[in-house]
């Protein structure tokens, strides 16, 4: 269980240019969802999910995970529960090292000691879990990163976030930088995944695409500057289509001006 | 004459070999320019000759330079990662400290080490039969060996790796779970133990030590390096390993040959300096003028042979 309480975040506080990223935002996950996020830019969704990585620290609120509280844990002990996958394929593996050292490093999150960092039965493993991506990076595991191409890279990013099997699977727009055909191929290796950990993992996923925030998942959380405005889940959710989500968007914003509007005279 | 010369440019490169490490551990993994080597490299010089001048045991001296050079990392870790000073402040500020604290060492500027024991005759006495001018070099070769293969397999250790990613792509290596600050601190503290070593071992070698001697360190380093990896392209750390070391006999010889003939073409001892950093530059530039030439003749620019040929054929 991920609780989410009161959470606020300001850039450049106490500036002319102060910026409220998150304004209260509250949100209670169960082990087993899959939450897509959608919102404008600068809603601040990628934001929420630095401040649940650890990337980034709140200036109000708290984060729970399982009971424990991790408001203020540094980014690299969370990361022992917390699967990542950036919008970038370059930001998620190491260029100059080959598949098998960062296969490596994604496995071993604690601890990191005088152990050798692979042996023979890592790499059989990386090999048989490589196989199922279908990409043919099984082939040649002491390749360098950097001469895949973003689709494979982010193929290997997705595996590097839930191979150590974590809690939380944070996904910010991992498929927007990539060609329509990769795109696919990412979403169905995401949607495996976390088939393959059903009941007992937190997914949550950015995205800008209003169809796939509501194919994916099970539950859909819309941001607007800062704040969770709608939620959406279950039977209720399966019932609505685009256009009612891009309606409710646009009547919630409006409606948030109106009260700016009466707040501001 | 010339078999002097290659034996000096070997038992030099050998021993900067060793700072060479070092100098490969910050610049090329963790992609941190270190000028704390030009401290660090006197900083174990002014402690292994102290100790070794006062009547201590060479070994002991050379330990202790050993953790001079590690602490002296440490610090320069710290004013990076703790007060998230820049990488070139930190290794100016701790450099420059070092200066005073050598100082301090060695009470005063320069301490010769004339019919002293120095670890190298500790070493001759288990080997009464070989000439000092092979052991030497033997030594240093053996020496050299261990260290590039400890560091290999340090490398390939799930801490050495955490190391290498933190210089690879930071951001990653802490979404992953590693302590960024630690592994830069232990880059660092490693890769200086490894220059205060070679600098304890350079005063031995050459007899004395001088609070000056580190100056121009850092770049001798980054042109060994540079100078070693385009010459073995291959790019694992076994290779890379080998490859610097390398760098570090083709960079002293070249320095030998230019201190002993370079008079001929009106070079002064002082100009040294001077040469090493034309080295790094040239290397530095190699593959940049290298692309540009290739983009050049791409087009064939004011080559009306090839323009011609290149009609006929269309």
């Amino acid at each position: 269980m991920l609780v989410i309480k009161g959470l606020t975040k300001y850039f450049a506080k106490n500036t002319p240019h102060e910026v409220l990223a998150i304004n209260n935002f509250n949100l209670r996950v169960k082990k087993g969802d899959f939450i897509t996020i959608i919102g404008s830019n600068g809603a601040g969704k990628s934001t929420l999910l630095n401040l649940i990585a650890g990337a980034l620290q709140p200036d109000q609120g708290e984060i729970r995970l399982d009971g424990k509280i991790i408001t203020y844990q540094p980014e690299y002990q969370r990361a022992r529960w917390i699967g990542r996958v950036f919008q970038n394929p370059l930001l998620g593996t190491a260029p100059y090292m080959s598949i098998e050292e960062n296969l490596a490093l994604s496995l071993k999150r604690e601890r990191r000691g005088l152990r050798l960092g692979l042996n023979k039965y890592l790499r059989e493993y990386f090999r048989s879990k490589l196989s199922e991506l279908e990409l043919g990076l099984e082939k040649d595991l002491a390749k360098k990163v950097g001469l895949l191409s973003g689709g494979q890279r982010q193929a290997m990013t997705m595996m590097m976030a839930t191979m150590f099997k974590p809690k939380i699977l944070l996904l910010d727009e991992h498929t927007a930088a990539l060609d329509p055909e990769s795109s696919k191929k990412i979403l169905k290796i995401t949607e495996e995944l976390v088939e393959e950990r059903k009941g007992d993992l937190i997914t949550l996923m950015v995205t800008h695409n209003m169809k796939q925030a509501l194919e994916l998942g099970n539950r859909t959380v819309m941001m607007d500057r800062g704040c969770n405005i709608f939620d959406i889940q279950g039977e209720e959710r399966k019932k609505i289509d685009i256009n009612y989500l891009l309606k409710q968007f646009s009547k919630l914003r409006k409606q948030e001006y109106i009260e700016d509007r009466m707040v501001l005279g | 004459m010339t078999i002097s010369l290659l034996l000096h440019a070997l038992e030099q490169g050998l021993i900067f070999g060793i700072m060479v490490l070092g100098v490969f551990i910050t610049y090329k993994i963790l992609d941190f320019p270190d000028l704390t080597v030009d401290g660090s490299f006197p900083l174990g010089a002014a402690v292994a000759t102290k100790i070794i001048f006062s009547g201590g045991n060479p070994l002991w001296g050379t330990f202790l330079a050993i953790i001079a050079g590690s602490l002296a990392g440490i610090i320069t870790g710290l004013l990076h990662t703790k007060l998230k000073l820049t990488n070139l402040l930190s290794g100016i500020l701790t450099m420059t400290l070092l200066y005073s604290v050598n100082l301090r060492i060695m009470g005063r500027p320069n301490i010769p080490l004339l019919g002293k024991e120095t670890l190298l005759e500790e070493i001759k006495i288990h080997f009464p039969n070989i000439s000092m001018n092979y052991l030497i070099p033997f030594f240093f070769l053996f020496l050299v060996i261990i260290l590039k293969f400890t560091l290999d397999l340090f490398f390939s250790t799930e801490i050495g790796l955490a190391i290498i990613a933190t210089g690879d792509n930071e951001q990653m290596i802490r979404s992953l779970g590693a302590n960024t600050d630690m592994t830069k601190i232990i880059g660092l503290c490693l890769s200086n133990a490894l220059v205060a070593l070679s600098g304890a071992f350079f005063s031995q070698y050459s007899g004395f030590a001088d609070v000056n001697m580190g100056l121009g360190t850092v770049v001798a380093g980054l042109a060994s390096v540079i100078i070693g990896i385009s010459i073995i392209r291959i790019p694992t750390i076994f290779w890379r390993t080998i490859a610097v070391v390398i760098g570090s006999l083709v960079y002293r010889l070249i320095m030998i040959i230019a201190l002993r003939y370079g008079y001929r073409l009106g070079f002064k001892p002082g100009d040294l300096k001077l040469i090493s950093v034309l080295l790094v530059i040239i290397a530095l530039s190699i593959p940049i003028i290298k692309h540009r030439i290739d983009f050049i003749t791409s087009f064939n620019l004011g080559r009306k042979d090839l323009q011609n040929n290149q009609k006929k054929e269309v």
